[in-house]
């Protein structure tokens, strides 16, 4: 049906003799909204940052595009190529303001490359996606901890990737920022995108995820549509049945 | 507003470098009139100017971009041995004065290393080489390394310790233990006189008044943009597709020529170099500078040189063994106290009643 995105190809990460990811495999294809869950521990954070250039595997790879193998590749390399992220703890730049932020996300390099109407036009449009149009000229670090999700959303937005991973989106959001971060990652989906999504929130993947991968202990222990996860009994065993 | 949309105040820092332009110009006009200010009042502040030069390159690596250097004492010497050298070298072609040193190693001519260095282009050329080559290696293995934070400080330490070591041998050929002093002729006119005094400290402020626009621009820009990036998060700045290596290393060069440059100003006003310039307590102190004026704030360290260094060439006569008492309180007050430094006391005024505003319209917001 859809193209490969992103194959991950028995990758293994150790810390000392822990094992983060057991020789894990799987595939996310263009178009789809992952979503990866698992207990504290599982490897989920670890697989974000193989993919990201931070952690370098032990063995194994990470194919993007079907072509290319991240796992040699710079931090920076890798996000040029087309794949963005938002991390775990929102990850800000306290001094600049949110425009800023949205232009060093939006046009990559030391100086801009495009034109001003250009960036400005990007800039709203992103600032309009994410919410913060009115707080455009605050400082990140003024901001709270929902519209700092917010805006490291759109800095990853605005370079428009092709991979977009979201390290739990919505940790310590209220209900009512959990539900539009939830319409917000609905509506970022394309055929032309995978997203991929770490969370915990039960809720909040059963509403975005198309198909869902658990794993345990650097393993994949199931994949499949979220009403499937919430049926199986292992997954039960390890997870959700606590 | 800049391009970013950013409001910038740009007041105090246009104000500050008006008014060192208008202290040049004063300076320059008034020099040979009943006015003019008493030769060691002009040549104190060249070299505070100096400082302040050297305040702002440590502020660009450490304010800017959160590397502390506690060795930015080898760059400033850097600049000012080569800068003695040219001195030296020019004096003896026109003098025929044979520098203490070699007369003291008993060397009858230089080493053939001096060769050129009559020249004042030549020793500029190489200042920048050799400034540019040492510390583009040493950022270069740091920082691909990902050597940060109090690590890369304790190294530049250790490196300015070592430069220091070595600059204390004789048999270096330059100066060693003694340094180098005995400078007579700069650009073919004698030394000492007033109207070189005053022409020096002109010159000084001036390039303080141009690099402060200069870092000014810098920083301001979408370049220094990335700079702030790269202190608060620079992992969430390289996985956004920027090399903050090649950034970090641009900007550590550059913070070490300007430093170069203080070097390059503050030798021929003081009239004499040697190794105690290498010494940690100097690198040490540039950093108090820095943090008493506030870094992050180029108007801040050009303050902060010029308080603390004022404060010193006053108590290095008034009550020399106090000194370090001072220094040190200051220090502690600013860690306790003003974590921005004195930039936290111009905030006390102007800003609060802004921040408090807003913290009000945060609660508001906050609220359901």
């Amino acid at each position: 049906m859809s193209l490969t995105a992103l194959l991950v190809d028995g990758l293994t990460v150790r810390f000392g003799s822990f094992r983060a990811l057991d020789d894990l495999s799987l595939a996310i294809d263009y178009g789809e909204v992952r979503a990866i869950i698992g207990p504290n521990g599982a490897g989920k954070t670890t697989l974000l940052d193989v993919i990201s250039g931070i952690t370098r595997p032990k063995q194994g790879r990470v194919l993007f595009d079907g072509a290319i193998d991240l796992t040699g590749l710079s931090e920076a390399a890798i996000a040029r190529a087309g794949l963005r992220r938002k991390f775990q703890k929102p990850s800000v730049f306290e001094g600049l303001s949110v425009r800023q932020h949205i232009a060093i996300g939006a046009d990559v390099g030391f100086r801009a490359r495009l034109d001003a109407p250009a960036l400005e036009d990007r800039i709203g449009e992103v600032l309009e996606t994410v919410g913060l149009v009115d707080q455009s000229h605050r400082l990140a670090g003024e901001l709270s901890h929902g519209q700092k999700q917010w805006l490291e959303i759109g800095m990853v937005l605005a370079s428009d990737p092709k991979v977009l991973m979201l390290d739990e989106p919505v940790a310590g959001l209220t209900d009512e920022e959990t539900e539009r971060t939830a319409a917000l990652v609905r509506a970022l989906k394309r055929p032309d995108r995978a997203i991929v999504v770490v969370e915990h929130d039960m809720d909040f993947v059963e509403r975005i995820a198309d198909r869902v991968t658990v794993l345990h202990e650097g393993r994949t222990l199931f994949e499949g549509s979220m009403a499937h996860v919430r049926a199986d009994a292992a997954v039960v065993e390890v997870y959700l049945g606590r | 507003m800049n391009r970013f949309g950013r409001i910038t105040h740009t007041a105090p820092i246009v104000h500050l470098i008006a008014l060192i332009v208008l202290a040049a110009l004063l300076m320059a006009g008034l020099a040979g009139t009943e006015f003019a200010l008493s030769r060691y009042l002009a040549n104190a502040i060249g070299q505070l100017a100096a400082f302040a030069v050297l305040a702002i390159s440590l502020d660009l690596i450490w304010g800017y971009l959160g590397i502390l250097s506690l060795g930015h004492g080898l760059f400033f010497a850097l600049g000012g041995y080569l800068m003695a050298m040219y001195l030296l070298k020019h004096s003896f072609e026109i003098t025929g004065t044979v520098p203490d040193f070699l007369q003291f190693m008993g060397w009858k001519e230089f080493p053939f290393y001096w060769d050129g260095f009559e020249f004042f282009p030549y020793a500029l050329a190489a200042a920048v080489v050799i400034t540019t080559l040492i510390s583009g290696l040493f950022g270069y293995v740091s920082f691909r390394s990902r050597v940060g934070g109090v690590y890369f400080a304790i190294i530049t330490q250790a490196l300015v310790y070592v430069a220091m070591l070595l600059m204390f041998r004789n048999d270096t050929g330059f100066g060693g233990n003694n340094g180098m002093t005995g400078f007579t002729v700069l650009f073919g006119w004698p030394m000492g006189t007033s109207g070189m005094i005053t022409a020096l400290a002109v010159a000084s402020l001036l390039v303080l008044a141009g690099v402060l626009a200069g870092c000014n621009w810098l920083v301001r820009s979408r370049f220094g943009a990335l700079m702030l990036a790269t202190r608060d998060d620079e992992t969430r700045l390289r996985t956004m597709g920027y090399e903050t290596l090649r950034l970090k290393l641009i900007v550590w060069c550059l913070s070490a020529l300007i430093a170069m440059l203080a070097g390059m100003l503050y030798v021929p006003q003081v009239g004499i170099i040697n190794p105690r310039v290498l010494s940690p307590e100097l690198s040490l102190e540039i950093a108090v500078w820095v943090a008493i004026g506030g870094r992050g704030h180029l108007v801040g360290a050009v303050i902060g040189a010029l308080l603390v260094n004022a404060v010193k060439f006053w108590l290095s006569f008034a009550a020399p063994e106090i000194w370090p008492f001072i220094l040190s309180g200051l220090i502690v007050l600013v860690v306790l106290v003003f974590p921005n430094g004195l930039m936290d006391l111009a905030k006390f005024k102007l800003v609060r009643p802004m921040g408090a505003k807003r913290l009000a319209a945060d609660m508001g917001e906050a609220r359901p």
